[in-house]
């Protein structure tokens, strides 16, 4: 998938993968991240 | 998914639109992956959230998916990612999310952390 100038939603979750990881790898894909969430459920 | 985000989510499609736009999730398990997936394709299932009944119909991925994986340089998967590729149950998260997608999910009401 090219995601080059795609517009972002990033939803990480803090056991998993979290956003700023999910952001990272987008932005090196060529994408923009508009918005990151992290959620976190206990 | 939290109620905030779903506000926040709702607040970038209403400025900006749908156009371009991709959501990549990230969480441990199937359950809960599918249940972010519907709420920004079909709408919150579980009604509690903005998001419930809005039918957003954004494209949705989990980050250990081909599709995104095959977009992501090597070295920055390996330092991002690494070994939470082989901790998750990668082939039961693909699977939820691709039922998702061709609208064969169904929220059973185990809670949003898949427990």
């Amino acid at each position: 998938m090219d995601l080059t100038g795609k517009r972002v939603i990033a939803i990480g979750e803090r056991d998993g993968i979290p956003a700023p990881a999910i952001a990272a790898c987008m932005r090196s894909a060529g994408a923009e991240v508009v918005l990151m969430e992290t959620e976190c459920f206990v | 998914m939290d109620l905030d985000g779903q506000e926040r989510i709702q607040r970038v499609v209403d400025q900006n639109g749908g156009e371009d736009l991709v959501v990549v999730v990230g969480p441990p398990d199937a359950e809960t992956s599918a249940m972010y997936a519907e709420t920004v394709t079909r709408g919150d299932p579980t009604y509690a959230g903005p998001l419930a009944g809005v039918s957003l119909g954004l494209p949705v991925f989990h980050m250990l998916e081909e599709a995104i994986k095959e977009a992501i340089p090597e070295d920055v998967w390996a330092a991002e990612i690494g070994a939470m590729e082989f901790a998750l149950d990668a082939e039961a998260i693909r699977a939820s999310m691709q039922a998702v997608r061709d609208g064969g999910w169904e929220y059973t009401g185990r809670g949003s952390a898949g427990a």
